[in-house]
């Protein structure tokens, strides 16, 4: 167990080493200086030719959200059509068919939002022309929608008054040109020099050892894992996602994907330090962060190398530990420590199954999307936590009497409403979602629906009602993780998803762009003697202190219906 | 909106050539370079394929080292695991079968012997690998089936255990399938 162990101090040190150099060029390519990566200017200049788009011309916050929704909604309406029509279409060598409306509309918007649910399985509900042309696609400009959105953030937050705030599509292109994309290529190379397939030949089948004829599911998957990975999105091209022996090889490929998956979020953190010329505020906010995340994956690792104790009462050994849902090549502390990261990140890809996790382990992965401000998505993640940042700094203001100010600028009531509404929003579309499925379940549990309510869960109890806290949970935190157990894949489940990743997404992209927008035109008011300082350790603590106040209290009492009545069942 | 929209139709129709088309393409040029040449790696006897190096495959007869339970019973056109979890009644029962039927047959093996990958289901349904133990523990009734001596069938097992990452990273395992078809050389 102690390799295990060493495997995964290795994976969180390595990927720290390489977020901040990687930070601080993220840093210099939004402030437009110079990098290694200037070879590609040429090309961004095709693109913005094609497109008929003027990087220098500058837009204000109200314009970038417009530019940003515009496109977005290009983007759905593009892959919905796509979803429902892919079966009569070429690239198509498994003969898959077109989805239905229902699922073509979850799934447009899930991989629009960056969230990638799935409620279909990779191998059978998709062509390799909507995987290629549609998922991956969005795969890279859903996640540069947020970086993007994030630069614009840091531009405002600069010590100077204005609304000039840069060319929204310039930081979208050169978010894809310059972070996601050469980092994709490597992935995928590394990837396919360690068997995952990258050719567009359809399913394979032979006849195996002892004569039963296997089939051999496959297709152009490499590029595609890739960008899951560095784009924080986490669909995968398989339906067993990273569990699948040609989604993720072994343990090396293991260690890729979570660096892949981790490095962008963390180092856009850095970036800001980077950028504001406040490394130390950056350091403090990785403190915090960290501390989270140590929380959640520590008590998860133990519980997933203990193993289970009622398959321990049926007297078997669990040297591996609990292995249900895993793999042996990764073991239970890779599992376990891939199944917090995904969900503190907004990847969810998984490799293994989280429906199969110890109560303590889905209880912490339930937690880690709850909270979804410890590193959190590409972009997004930091947005997140901006927002309770401001409400950190208001609150502190407020007890100490001092007026609350934030880099150089006043924080009123105006930016604090939105900043409430955002983090009040989370809780109320999980828990509303919740509480109406759980409803429907057990007071018209037998309802004519196609699949009757009532064969939605596909275990009893707690871990019943866990499962579909979990499924809005990782919709509104745009995760994209599952219980994977529960029959998603129906008009119920697509449509009132959907719904839930909408508000997800759009709403804690605009309050923040908004806010700092705003205070971006406001009086810089250079720091003096009584500021309060945001980059000091105490000033973590009392962010620290407002995200689990806000962000996991409020869901407490759901948890002790679902993960938390499950662990006092069987300990 | 309107002095966006175009732009954004555009732009999109650019970023599509590029990341659905042009990005997997030279992923797909430099992966034939690759082992298996992007179609993934297949191990082949008497020139057929039988197997895929990284799919686990079905094995059930005492002759042959056993995979573990699958969820897709190892029909790789698909992929899943079972998603049940530890506190369910019925899950329960059908671990206790699958230990009963292990017992069944492999007499002589005692049940605190049994590593637990070997009656719960992986991840994937698909899981090429058993760790070292989930082999040695099956070393006997192999070995009887083939009337093989038990070392040399051990010897065969620790020949194809393979080590962590760089030989400090992750757990030992043993590819069911490579164990196998070694077992089917040996004479």
């Amino acid at each position: 167990m102690t390799k295990e162990i060493i495997g995964i101090v290795f994976m969180f040190l390595i990927t720290v080493l390489l977020a901040i150099p990687f930070g601080k060029y993220i840093a210099k390519v939004f402030k437009g200086e110079k990098t290694v990566t200037d070879f590609m200017k040429p090309f961004e200049r095709l693109i913005y030719k094609l497109s008929g788009i003027n990087p220098e011309k500058e837009m204000n916050w109200k314009q970038h959200l417009l530019a940003l929704l515009t496109i977005n909604m290009i983007w759905f309406v593009y892959a919905f059509i796509m979803f429902l029509i892919q079966g009569s279409l070429f690239l198509n060598p498994d003969g898959n068919p077109s989805m239905t409306p229902d699922l073509s509309f979850n799934t447009a918007i899930s991989f629009l939002v960056n969230c990638n649910l799935q409620d279909y399985s990779g191998e059978t509900g998709v062509t390799y022309l909507t995987q290629l042309f549609v998922i991956t696609f969005l795969m890279f400009v859903s996640a540069a929608t947020a970086i993007a959105g994030l630069a614009v953030i840091f531009r405002a937050l600069q010590d100077k008054v204005t609304d000039k705030l840069g060319n929204y599509f310039h930081y979208l292109v050169i978010s894809c040109t310059r972070i996601l994309l050469p980092l994709s290529i490597l992935v995928a190379v590394l990837l396919a020099f360690n068997g995952t397939p990258t050719s567009y030949a359809g399913k394979s089948t032979f006849l195996g050892v002892q004569g039963d004829t296997v089939n051999v599911a496959r297709g152009p998957a490499a590029g595609m894992i890739a960008i899951k990975h560095i784009g924080t999105n986490g669909g995968g091209w398989f339906g067993a996602n990273s569990a699948h022996p040609l989604e993720n090889p072994n343990y090396f490929t293991n260690v890729l994907e979570m660096v892949a998956q981790f490095i962008v979020p963390l180092a856009l953190i850095f970036a800001l330090g980077f950028y504001l010329k406040k490394k130390k505020l950056a350091y403090v906010i990785f403190g915090v962060m960290t501390l989270g995340f140590l929380l959640l994956v520590i008590p998860t690792i133990y519980y997933e190398i203990k193993g289970s104790p009622t398959i321990a009462s049926m007297g078997v050994t669990q040297t591996t530990g609990a292995m249900e849902g895993k793999e042996v090549r990764f073991g239970p502390a890779a599992s376990g420590y891939w199944s917090i990261l995904t969900t503190v990140i907004s990847t969810g890809s998984v490799n293994s199954m989280h429906d199969s996790s110890m109560p303590v382990s889905g209880l912490m992965q339930l937690l880690a999307m709850m909270t979804n401000a410890f590193y959190g998505g590409c972009g997004a993640g930091f947005m997140n936590y901006f927002i309770f940042l401001i409400i950190a700094v208001f609150m502190s203001g407020l007890m100490v009497g001092r007026t609350p100010e934030f880099l150089g600028r006043k924080i009123e009531a105006k930016e604090m409403k939105i900043a409430a509404i955002i983090a009040l929003l989370h809780p109320l579309i999980i828990l509303a979602g919740t509480a109406l499925s759980t409803y429907i379940l057990s007071s018209h549990g037998g309802m004519g629906w196609a699949v009757k309510p009532s064969t939605w869960l596909n275990n009893p109890g707690s871990h019943g009602f866990s499962e579909m806290l979990y499924q809005y949970t990782s919709c509104a935190a745009n995760n994209g993780s599952g219980f994977e157990g529960l029959a998603d894949n129906n008009p119920w489940w697509n449509i009132s998803t959907g719904f839930v990743l909408i508000l997800g997404r759009y709403l804690p992209i605009i309050g923040p762009i908004a806010i700092a927008g705003i205070m971006a035109q406001k009086k810089y008011i250079p720091e003096a003697a009584g500021t309060l300082r945001t980059d000091t350790f105490t000033f973590g603590i009392v962010t620290f202190g407002v995200i689990a106040i806000i962000a996991a209290l409020s869901f407490f009492p759901a948890l002790t219906l679902g993960p938390i009545a499950e662990y006092f069942s069987i300990y | 909106m309107k002095n966006y929209l175009l732009p954004s139709l555009r732009l999109t129709l650019v970023l599509i050539v590029l990341f659905g088309g042009l990005y997997p393409l030279s992923v797909f040029l430099i992966g034939k370079l690759a082992p298996g040449h992007g179609d993934g790696v297949t191990i082949e006897k008497n020139g057929k394929v039988i197997g895929f190096e990284n799919i686990g495959q079905k094995f059930t007869d005492d002759k042959y080292f056993w995979s573990r339970p699958s969820a897709v019973n190892y029909n790789a056109s698909g992929s899943a695991g079972s998603n049940k979890a530890t506190s369910n009644p019925d899950y329960l029962k059908d671990v206790q079968a699958r230990i009963d039927t292990f017992l069944k047959h492999n007499p002589g093996i005692q049940k605190s012997d049994i590593p637990s990958e070997l009656v719960t289901a992986s991840g994937s349904g698909l899981d090429p690998d058993i760790s070292p133990e989930g082999a040695l523990v099956q070393v006997k009734r192999v070995a009887n089936a083939r009337h093989f001596s038990e070392e040399k069938v051990k010897e065969l097992v620790d020949k194809n255990t393979q080590k962590p990452l760089w030989g400090i990273m992750g757990p030992e395992k043993v590819n069911v399938l490579k164990l196998n078809l070694a077992l089917d050389e040996m004479k």
